[in-house]
């Protein structure tokens, strides 16, 4: 019987786009885990899968909400606090039956004016909250509205090389097509105006309409965080040029220097004043995934529109209305984490505790790990100025690639791979995110992406970075010391065995191929 | 060259050319009305508007089902398994369960993104509830969790539709997210009528006369979309039929997309579900024969849970080189909400007789069955009597599809207003009443015919008021426009 469905009638556009977050790298992974391997998942920003613990708070509103009859039990005071138990109150009531009922198709309203609040308050500038549309998770927000935007092959975007693949897989499986605009990795990753330009006369050399353009800020997988003039000629640029901007700002809370805080796209655009500031089209994407909420497993998010014509606005509706609407749970997670307790709650002290250990961890973790990865021979890593990775590049020396060759693998999937079957470290290979082709030098540029999320013990972790510095002269010594320790420690932290291994691989692999 | 603002004129066509009468124009105006009352409690003949455009429960009075919360509220917060308290909020059944999920899910983190296709103990859970529910084994790699039943569709459209050459036989009338879908992702809705006379019937004959029609047209018919219970026809397929369409699907060579959401709600004792899967395998044929995915949702049934948005495919006949293809577009969204996940596997594994809970549990699923099926067949005899309407019985969902036939005059009156007869007619019926009907067109209907989709789900208490405000409009309507 000839099958309707084979590979080979298959939607080509489907066939064309990758996702290497969950790739090759990632089913490996799973295999060895299932095989009873212990796999440390450095892939995706998951927090909570690496240990961080979810903020109580928004469990204890969200739990009482799922369960209403628990708010008429005389008991219920034994549980939850008592502002736990008023902010479930508030959000039920901005439902229309519950969680269990759809809600507005662009979110409940109550939820959505408490995120124009937020972003009132966090950029001094009003928003409407009828502007503001409730998803899924923000990917879903994205691939709505690049639908919108593209036509066809014709219809170009530009993304940031390296990117974060779902704009990539998106444009891919809309038939789009994907202009490359590329970080410098030597400025730190910033993004210079003028090759910008280049990317675009390029595309439209080919025909290529210019619809849109991506910024990722704080940026996956670079982890930069755009400065305001760089926004500002971002703004201008978009302004000259007719370009929707899609602002992807679901790092906004993480941020581990000084010297450049968040300053959101919306913010500057105002800021710039009319004309432009009326003219510009801009969609901001947020998500309760990240930041020190880490709720990835909720799937919350939102696009705030900013200029976008009001028909326009209209279809986006419509298209969502089709999906009927997003989780109202998650809605709810969007309302406390855009509304938190403030000082003179009850829970105030808890949550406040609790999110700083969360941020000032993550910050340590971001030093911890750049510096490691540069202590490392051949391993150069930029700063991780936000967001969650790291993003080494690893010079790999010709056997290596060689090797990789042979094996039918692109490089830094060779590196990977060998790296996850040495150490059970799960990482995403450059390649996956774009990276630039080779500066000339007879060994390629190949990165790969390592979540930081792991260390639970921080004085083991900065003692490691100690040693580890001297680690090429006294690498023996080191690691003795390291598994003494990680013998010694019951409950040893899976960052120790992380650097343990690493550093074991990194000492052999460059052995077996220098 | 510049580039163009996003405008109407420059958005992708595709969105243009969608359309989602459920929550279209006549909701809309609802919403405006709603404002109004809001503002001036007298600015309407009517205190309240009533929206039976939407299968949505919970938003009309319908309750959840206690245990299935309890067990969600633990799986949200599960520090509360640490309290000695607990025990005095929550049944013992509902720690079990919820410690139980916790187990499978790694460090027990509900705030974690999980396999893309769903947590693996849950997608088990589930396997071994379709399992018992069909006699057939199930295998929980089949399984991919989303966030409700419409992202599924949504993957398996983007799947199979190559360009507008591609065709997929859909009922009319139709869930409108199948002309949504294929039209989003640019391909052809090729139809075929369900019989109203002989209580919205599916005829194998017409479904080869479509086909072929199709063909002729030079159009690549790849799938065949089948709701069963029907929605908004209601309708529950004889196994036999089901039997037919099975050996239509093998022998054409179709993939068989079954819409099952409705799989609990039959309100009529000649009547049962089984599930195509059941039916095709009950026939002998496997993987090799026929391909063949299954969809399923908690917003359905008796727990109604719409706004958790928990729902899966069950894939089966795809070969491998398919299922990564499949695999790769839901890792792309990495995963479906792990409440939903969880909810979907205490849908497919409720409680069972000898449970503590059972007893509880089943009285609160069957008061809310048997409201259902006496709700629907009080409307459904309330709109049998008024003039010019007909309404088939609905034997299963959540809807009443009647039809009506309206005086010439109205049609005119219609067409001066530029709206679809129907259309006018639901539009009329709102600004009298504030009851909130979906007009047929939105489904789809044999040319000529007129229908309106309105719901059985306000509560039982509401219905009487419901059915008198309707006749009062119709009679009102009617003697207008009568010839």
């Amino acid at each position: 019987m000839s099958k309707s469905l084979d590979y080979e009638n298959l939607n080509e556009n489907v066939k064309k786009c990758q996702y290497a977050v969950r790739g090759e790298l990632y089913l490996r992974a799973s295999e060895l885990q299932k095989e009873g391997k212990k796999i440390i998942f450095t892939n995706v920003g998951n927090p909570h899968a690496l240990g961080q613990k979810p903020l109580t708070f928004p469990r204890q509103v969200v739990a009482l909400c799922q369960a209403p009859f628990l708010l008429d039990d005389p008991n219920v005071g034994l549980l939850f606090p008592a502002d736990a138990i008023t902010k479930a109150k508030h959000y039920l009531s901005l439902t229309s039956g519950g969680l269990g009922a759809y809600s507005d198709s662009r979110g409940l309203p109550g939820v959505r004016k408490e995120v124009a609040e937020f972003i009132e308050r966090r950029d001094g500038y009003p928003s409407d909250p009828e502007l503001i549309f409730l998803t899924d998770g923000a990917s879903k927000g994205v691939m709505q509205i690049l639908q919108s935007i593209i036509r066809g092959a014709h219809d170009g975007i530009l993304v940031p090389v390296p990117q974060y693949p779902l704009y990539s897989a998106t444009i891919s499986l809309l038939g789009g097509s994907l202009v490359p605009y590329y970080l410098e990795e030597t400025a730190n990753w910033g993004l210079d105006i003028g090759s910008l330009r280049q990317s675009v006369a390029q595309a439209r050399s080919q025909g290529i309409t210019v619809r849109a353009m991506v910024i990722i800020n704080p940026g996956n997988p670079t982890g930069q965080c755009l400065s305001e003039a760089n926004l500002k000629e971002i703004l201008n640029f978009c302004y000259q040029n007719n370009v929707v901007l899609l602002g992807d700002e679901v790092y906004q809370q993480n941020i581990y220097q000084d010297e450049r805080p968040f300053i959101s796209s919306r913010k500057v655009l105002m800021d710039m004043g009319p004309p432009i500031s009326k003219a510009v089209e801009l969609v901001s994407f947020h998500t309760v995934s990240k930041g020190y909420w880490g709720e990835c497993g909720q799937r919350g998010g939102y696009f705030e529109m900013t200029n976008i014509s009001p028909k326009t606005v209209e279809e986006i509706y419509k298209v969502a209305s089709i999906s009927l609407s997003p989780n109202v749970p998650a809605q709810i997670f969007m309302g406390l984490m855009m509304n938190p307790p403030k000082p003179g709650d009850i829970s105030y002290d808890q949550f406040n505790r609790e999110s700083k250990g969360i941020l000032e961890s993550l910050r340590k973790r971001a030093h911890i790990m750049t510096d490691g990865f540069n202590s490392c021979r051949n391993v150069v890593c930029n700063f991780t100025e936000g967001a969650m990775y790291s993003f080494p590049q690893i010079r790999l020396p010709p056997k290596a690639i060689e090797a990789a060759k042979s094996a039918g693998k692109v490089p830094d999937v060779f590196y990977c791979l060998k790296l996850l079957e040495a150490t059970g470290i799960s990482t995403v290979p450059g390649s996956g995110f774009g990276q630039k082709e080779g500066y000339g030098f007879p060994s390629a540029n190949h990165h790969l992406a390592c979540g930081g999320g792991h260390a639970r013990d921080h004085g083991q972790f900065q003692e490691i970075q100690r040693q580890i510095h001297g680690a090429v002269r006294g690498l023996p010594r080191v690691l003795e010391n390291v598994r003494g320790e990680v013998v010694k420690q019951k409950k040893a932290s899976a960052a120790v065995y992380c650097w343990d291994f690493y550093v074991t691989c990194c000492k052999n692999f460059i052995t077996n191929y220098c | 060259m510049a580039s163009t603002p996003v405008t109407r004129d420059t958005i992708n066509p595709k969105v243009l050319e969608c359309e989602y009468a459920v929550r279209g124009e006549i909701v809309i105006l609802a919403q405006k009305l709603q404002e109004d009352l809001k503002n001036n409690p007298e600015s309407h003949p009517f205190d309240e508007i009533l929206y039976c455009n939407i299968g949505n429960p919970q938003s009309l009075g319908q309750k959840p089902i206690t245990f299935f919360r309890e067990v969600l509220a633990l799986c949200d917060h599960p520090a509360l398994l640490d309290k000695s308290e607990t025990h005095s909020l929550f049944s013992d059944d509902s720690i079990k369960r919820a410690s139980q999920i916790l187990s499978q899910i790694p460090g027990q983190a509900t705030g974690a993104y999980s396999h893309s296709q769903g947590v693996k103990g849950l997608r088990d859970t589930i396997a071994a509830g379709i399992g018992a529910r069909d006699g057939f084994p199930s295998d929980p790699n089949d399984i991919f969790l989303t966030d409700g039943a419409s992202p599924a569709v949504h993957m398996m459209m983007q799947l199979l539709i190559r360009s507008e050459k591609d065709g997929i036989l859909c009922p009319i009338p139709q869930y409108p997210l199948y002309s949504a879908s294929i039209a989003l992702h640019g391909g052809t809705l090729v139809p075929y009528y369900l019989d109203e006379a002989t209580g919205w019937g599916l005829e194998i004959s017409e479904l080869k006369k479509q086909l072929e029609t199709a063909k002729s047209k030079g159009i690549c018919v790849r799938a065949l979309v089948v709701i069963n219970p029907g929605n908004p026809t209601g309708q529950v397929l004889a196994e036999n039929n089901q039997k037919q369409i099975v050996e239509f699907c093998k022998k054409e060579g179709l993939v068989l997309l079954a819409d099952e959401v409705y799989q609990e709600n039959v309100y009529v004792p000649d009547k049962k579900f089984y599930s195509f899967k059941k039916v095709a395998r009950s026939m002998g044929y496997g993987e090799k024969d026929i391909t063949l995915v299954s969809f399923q949702s908690v917003s359905k049934g008796y727990y109604g849970e719409c706004g958790k948005r928990g729902g899966y495919m069950e894939i089966t006949g795809f070969s491998p080189e398919v299922r990564e293809q499949i695999y790769k577009l839901a890792s792309v969204n990495l995963c479906s909400n792990i409440s939903g996940q969880i909810l979907a596997s205490l849908v497919m594994s409720p409680p069972k007789a000898g449970d503590q809970c059972y007893e509880s549990y089943s009285a609160e699923k069957n008061a809310i069955l048997s409201s259902l099926a006496k709700r629907a067949q009080q409307l459904e005899h309330a709109l049998n009597g008024l003039e010019g309407v007909s309404c088939n019985r609905a034997e299963g969902a959540m809807y009443l599809f009647p039809r009506i036939e309206l005086p010439k005059k109205a049609v005119e009156a219609a067409k001066a207003a530029k709206t679809a007869p129907d259309t006018f007619y639901a539009r009329r019926l709102l600004n009298a009443t504030g009851i909130v009907v979906v007009p047929g067109s939105g489904f789809g209907q044999a040319a000529g015919t007129l229908h309106f989709r309105c719901t059985i789900l306000p509560q039982e208490d509401r219905i009487p008021a419901i059915i008198s405000r309707l006749t009062k409009f119709h009679e009102a309507f009617m003697k207008e426009f009568r010839d």
